[in-house]
């Protein structure tokens, strides 16, 4: 015998409940967030107590050229996914294609960045609290692009084997929104050790 | 009729229970809050047998938040007690569902009400004790120790008076009419430590680059014990606190003899030799030689101790040799190593330090 | 009356091969598997941390006792608490969400059932990965093994200074792995609950399991994370040459112990919020009688979540905070007694004017609730700052929080073992056993942590491998050890039971509790699918409203 089956009668309700993958990834992007916050007051808590080494007005130069990258790649992917719910998937393709190229400058920037903070500044995690929590914290975020770009690249390509139609939309704005998130946390870092703690 | 028998027996082993559980968590403090004063013995390390200001102010507030909260014990344990024992299933029920309750605003809202009343109450009282304590700023004649907490030995230093011993902590005895308060600065030279001892005041930890300040003013004359209160590593248990609260003539002459150099023996002179040329001035001082190691205890006035290696042994000749040939013999752990001295190096040693008093 | 009779057919489909079957379960994403996986790997490791705990107390048995070196013993109580806490209490909270939240809520599993198998083998992998640093450990100066920092591992003794070797990287990695999982499972739970509730299942109409476990999700997500952070500044520190906890370099150790514990904080709670999801389901079915004040309950258990992440250094009264910091977690932690206060009013209101039945799951909830009224009163006293300059690391202290994890959490956990387990296999298990463990246990229990409470007073600091003759401490020490064993057989009779039970106890059948919530309208144990049909609901307890169509909940709340 099955089991009584609860149905009540006159049950003709509305029911709409959230989405599950914009669900789950908010619940991310508050986990990544907790995680940074911590970086960050652990960065803030520092700020001026390093007994010697380079400090941060003597070394840091200002990234306006890779914020705006970084920044604008939100606009792009935002682009991108206005398009493919629109069923316009090469459109997508190519403003997809031109935020995966502003993190790869922003990456890139980083790293030329760190270079030159290395060899010729001398600064590194080692060095002094300045150097252990920037590159710390910069480097959390930088690691966070870096999985961001490899799952952006993942999607670019299954665009180009023609495996992403209109119907992806919700899962690319999933990805999108972790996208957006990883800006956020730049904004904060770059407020953060650029211009408060510099 | 069995079943009925069952019941009861149920019923009193329930009761049983209950008064137990009554009797029970609360015995230890109730003893021990109330019998204390009256009888110091029951532990040396008592919390409610204070001698000193702090102490005595925790003391005075632990026992008004006790009151709140055994009160609030036993109106809601009676409360549930009485639920346990009064809404038991019937034997013979007749198959209904009781009365289906949902809420009730009203109820709600005093048992809401009244919690955050008595919250306030206890935050009030306990706010008052802090600030007593903690604000607290010395008087011209207090004395000023800096302890430096070592894995896992007491350093002590008494800047003003130009002293440095070890483990032992002797102050003056303070009382209302000639107020005597010890500050002491907590620091610490490698990992967390914390210094407790219970008669005295509430534990404050020392923590590397943290430096902590706490005070006591003892009224009694007397050994008070304690120990290291926050986890430190492997002898974290035989880190052991020995505080004698002295006489002002006795702290006097205490101070007197702790700041002269090492005594000069003689007859140790070949002790000392050997004590010189090994690793041993590495780690230790002993004023007016040529050591002057930091790593470890000051040796100037070791004699003047009543035990060795933080209270985990008794200061006697064969402890002190045990010691010195490995001290994992007596605190496993230890930062010092076994010396690896032969027979006649190790009782010569033995006796160039017996003769530091 | 709803207890029906499914004949327990032996069905020869197949005769499967052990193999295939254990392929199924390693690769099973069915939230239901996965629930009893979680639940058996912790109750594993509740045979390690028990032995250990074991260990510690025959140790403590008398001053100046040599049954293992201080080495040892220091890795005992760090292994107990670590594999407590993140290995025994967190998977089987988890198990159960795993397994009862969809059956409540009408779903046929989890939002992510492909997360849901990653993060239980995540967990489970970081406890073998603890664990296996008891032969793996050894590093330079062969000081490597266990850990034996302490399961708060405060810095500059987790520096490569202090702890050489490998034990520390032990727990530092174990801890990191299942915390992803931790995380992962957490977001499963708020999306399952958001996204997947069945028709008519407002979130003013879900069973207070459902609110309360998505309560401690959203501790999970926030709180879990800060340990992570913490975690990985510790690896820069003892592998990249940082200074985040370096004390000598201008570094700071306190900073280590806020991190800690804004995890550590909220961690406790999300431990005993689930209990109290188990006390508010199993309470009202035993006493007859609806939860009551549904709405105050979940008013409440949010107000915990808020101000649990406000506490957090009520832990660190002695650290040397100043005045203003400590009087401010004083009046947080006290604050925070007035919710969880009012839950204990609410079931003692549920159970008042009740029928209540006491069966095993009811004598544990009946303990659960003497017991936690205990603890939070020993929390109040420990909230007031200068009683905690006394009590504070010292027994008392480990006497209050195991008051609150075996008096409250492991009470309520065995309740529902005995509530849930006719569902999860088909079973009944045996009433006179379930009796006899919960006495062997209680009498366990309060030998132990009742007189555990008077060393604290006594000046007994905690994480002492042995402690003096003469200070007072010695007779309750042999007491406390002597509950040990109590416990340990209650435990016994429990696994026993459950073993027995299993094979065989009588026929379970759908609902043998007369319960109200919806896993009861399935088979026992349910099908893969859960639900033939999903159902639609009306109120919060939709088979009352089957059961009593003249007086159904929609019509009063």
């Amino acid at each position: 015998m099955s089991a009584p089956s609860v149905t009540m009668p006159e049950a003709d309700i509305r029911w709409s409940l959230p989405a599950r993958g914009p669900a789950g990834m908010y619940c991310l992007i508050a986990a990544e967030a907790a995680i940074f916050t911590i970086f960050v007051v652990a960065y803030i808590f520092y700020i001026g107590k390093s007994v010697s080494g380079p400090q941060p007005h003597d070394v840091l130069r200002v990234p306006v050229f890779l914020t705006i990258c970084l920044l604008s790649s939100s606009l792009t992917i935002h682009f991108a996914i206005k398009l493919l719910s629109k069923g316009r998937v090469i459109s997508f393709a190519l403003w997809w294609l031109l935020t995966v190229t502003l993190g790869a400058v922003f990456l890139a920037g980083t790293v030329r960045e760190w270079r030159h903070l290395i060899h010729d500044e001398g600064l590194t995690i080692q060095t002094n609290l300045f150097g252990t929590t920037y590159y710390s914290l910069v480097g959390l975020h930088a690691f966070h692009v870096t999985v961001g770009l490899l799952a952006l690249v993942t999607v670019l390509i299954f665009t180009l084997l023609g495996n992403v139609r209109r119907e992806h939309t919700q899962r690319a704005e999933v990805l999108s929104m972790y996208w957006h998130f990883v800006d956020v946390v730049w904004v904060v870092v770059f407020i953060v050790v650029y211009v408060v703690g510099r | 009729m069995n079943g009925q028998r069952k019941v009861t027996n149920a019923r009193v082993v329930r009761s049983l229970d209950t008064l137990a559980r009554l009797v029970l968590p609360f015995c230890g403090s109730v003893v021990g809050g109330f019998a204390a004063p009256a009888v110091p013995w029951l532990s040396p390390t008592n919390i409610f047998a204070p001698v000193s200001t702090p102490a005595q102010s925790i003391f005075d507030l632990s026992r008004f938040v006790l009151m709140v909260t055994a009160s609030i014990f036993v109106v809601v344990f009676g409360l549930l007690a009485y639920a346990v024992v009064k809404f038991r299933k019937k034997r013979v029920s007749d198959g209904r569902e009781p009365a289906q309750v949902y809420g009730s605003t009203q109820v709600e809202l005093a048992w809401t009400v009244i919690p955050i009343l008595i919250v306030v109450v206890l935050f009030l009282a306990a706010a008052r004790v802090i600030a007593s304590i903690q604000n607290a700023s010395p008087p011209r004649n207090a004395v000023e120790v800096t302890v430096i907490g070592h894995q896992f030995w007491w350093e002590y230093r008494y800047p003003s008076l130009h002293v440095v011993t070890a483990n032992e902590l002797h102050i003056p005895v303070s009382d209302a009419e000639h107020p005597a308060p010890t500050f002491l600065t907590l620091l610490s030279a490698d990992t967390d430590h914390s210094f407790w001892v219970p008669r005295l005041a509430g534990k404050t930890d020392l923590i590397p680059n943290h430096p902590n300040s706490m005070w006591v003013d003892p009224h009694e004359i007397g050994l008070y014990l304690g120990q290291c209160a926050q986890y430190c590593g492997t002898q974290h248990a035989k880190m052991l606190l020995r505080v004698y609260v002295d006489s002002r003539e006795d702290f006097d002459r205490w101070i007197q003899e702790q700041s002269r150099p090492a005594r000069v023996s003689a007859a140790a002179s070949e002790g000392q030799t050997i004590f010189e040329r090994t690793a041993c001035i590495n780690c230790h001082t002993v004023a007016g030689t040529v050591a002057n190691g930091r790593f470890g205890p000051d040796l100037t006035h070791l004699m003047s101790r009543d035990t060795i290696a933080s209270g985990a042994a008794p200061n006697t000749p064969e402890n002190l040799r045990r010691w010195i040939q490995d001290p994992g013999t007596i605190k496993p752990g230890s930062k010092m190593p076994a010396m690896g001295l032969s027979g006649p190096d190790l009782m010569a040693v033995t006796s160039y330090l017996e003769t530091l008093h | 009356m709803s207890t029906q009779s499914i004949a327990w057919a032996k069905t020869e489909v197949s005769r499967r091969p052990l193999v295939e079957k254990l392929h199924e379960w390693v690769t099973t994403v069915d939230h239901k598997r996965l629930g009893i996986l979680y639940i058996l790997y912790a109750l594993l490791f509740l045979a390690f941390g028990g032995v250990e705990a074991t260990i510690i107390r025959i140790q403590l048995i008398r001053p100046h006792n040599s049954f293992v070196s201080p080495q040892v013993f220091n890795r005992m109580f760090t292994m107990h608490g670590t594999t407590m806490i993140f290995f025994v209490a967190m998977p089987i909270l988890f198990g159960f969400a795993n397994y009862l939240i969809p059956l409540m809520i009408g779903a046929r599993d989890m939002a992510f059932p492909r997360l849901n198998a990653f993060s239980f083998w995540m967990t489970a992998f970081g406890g073998f990965l603890l664990y296996f640093s008891f032969v793996g450990g050894d590093g330079l100066y062969g000081a490597g093994n266990a850990p034996d920092v302490g399961w708060f591992a405060y810095a500059p003794l987790t520096s490569q200074t202090f702890s050489r070797g490998h034990s520390t990287d032990f727990w530092i990695l174990s801890l990191l792995v299942s915390g992803f999982g931790s995380i992962g499972t957490a977001i499963n739970i708020i999306a399952t609950i958001l996204c997947m509730r069945c028709k008519g299942m407002t979130l003013g109409k879900m069973p207070l399991l459902a609110w309360l476990n998505l309560v401690m999700a959203g501790l999970v997500v926030l709180a879990v994370s800060p340990l992570t952070a913490a975690q990985l500044m510790l690896l820069v520190d003892r592998y990249l040459g940082g200074h985040f906890f370096d004390t000598q370099a201008g570094g700071s150790a306190v900073i280590w112990m806020h991190f800690f514990w804004i995890f550590g904080h909220p961690e406790v709670y999300v431990l005993v919020i689930p209990a109290f999801a188990f006390a508010s389901e199993i309470i009202p079915v035993f006493s007859r009688k609806a939860i009551f004040g549904y709405p105050v309950m979940v008013a409440a258990t949010i107000c915990i979540g808020f101000i649990g992440m406000s506490v957090w250094a009520h832990h660190m009264f002695t650290v040397g905070m100043s005045s203003a910091a400590n009087t401010f977690f004083v009046l947080s932690t006290m604050a925070i007694a007035v919710p969880t206060g009012i839950k204990i009013f609410n079931w003692l209101a549920t159970m008042w004017g009740g029928q209540i039945d006491f069966k095993t799951p009811m004598l544990f909830c009946a303990a659960f609730l003497f017991q936690f009224l205990v603890a939070g009163l020993t929390g109040v006293m420990m909230s007031a700052a200068p009683f905690d300059w006394q009590l504070g690391n010292s027994y008392f202290v480990v006497a209050h929080f195991h008051y609150v994890i075996l008096g409250g959490i492991f009470f309520t956990l065995f309740a529902a073992f005995y509530y849930w387990f006719p569902k999860m296999s088909g079973r009944m298990y045996n009433e006179t056993l379930g009796k006899l463990h919960f006495w062997l246990f209680l009498i366990g229990f309060h030998l132990t942590f009742d007189f555990m409470h008077i060393p604290g007073i006594l000046g007994m600091p905690r994480r002492i491998y042995t402690y003096e003759p003469g200070r007072g401490w010695d007779i309750w020490n042999l007491i406390v050890t002597v509950g040990v064993f109590f416990q340990a057989a209650g435990v016994l009779v429990f696994i026993g039971n459950l073993l027995w039970s299993y094979w065989r106890g009588k026929v379970a059948g759908s609902d043998p509790w007369d319960a109200w919530t919806l896993e009861w309208s399935t088979p026992s144990p349910p099908p893969t699918y859960n639900f033939a049909t999903i159902p639609e609901v009306k109120s919060r307890r939709p088979l009352w409203d089957l059961k009593h169509p003249e007086d159904p909940d929609w019509q009063y709340e």
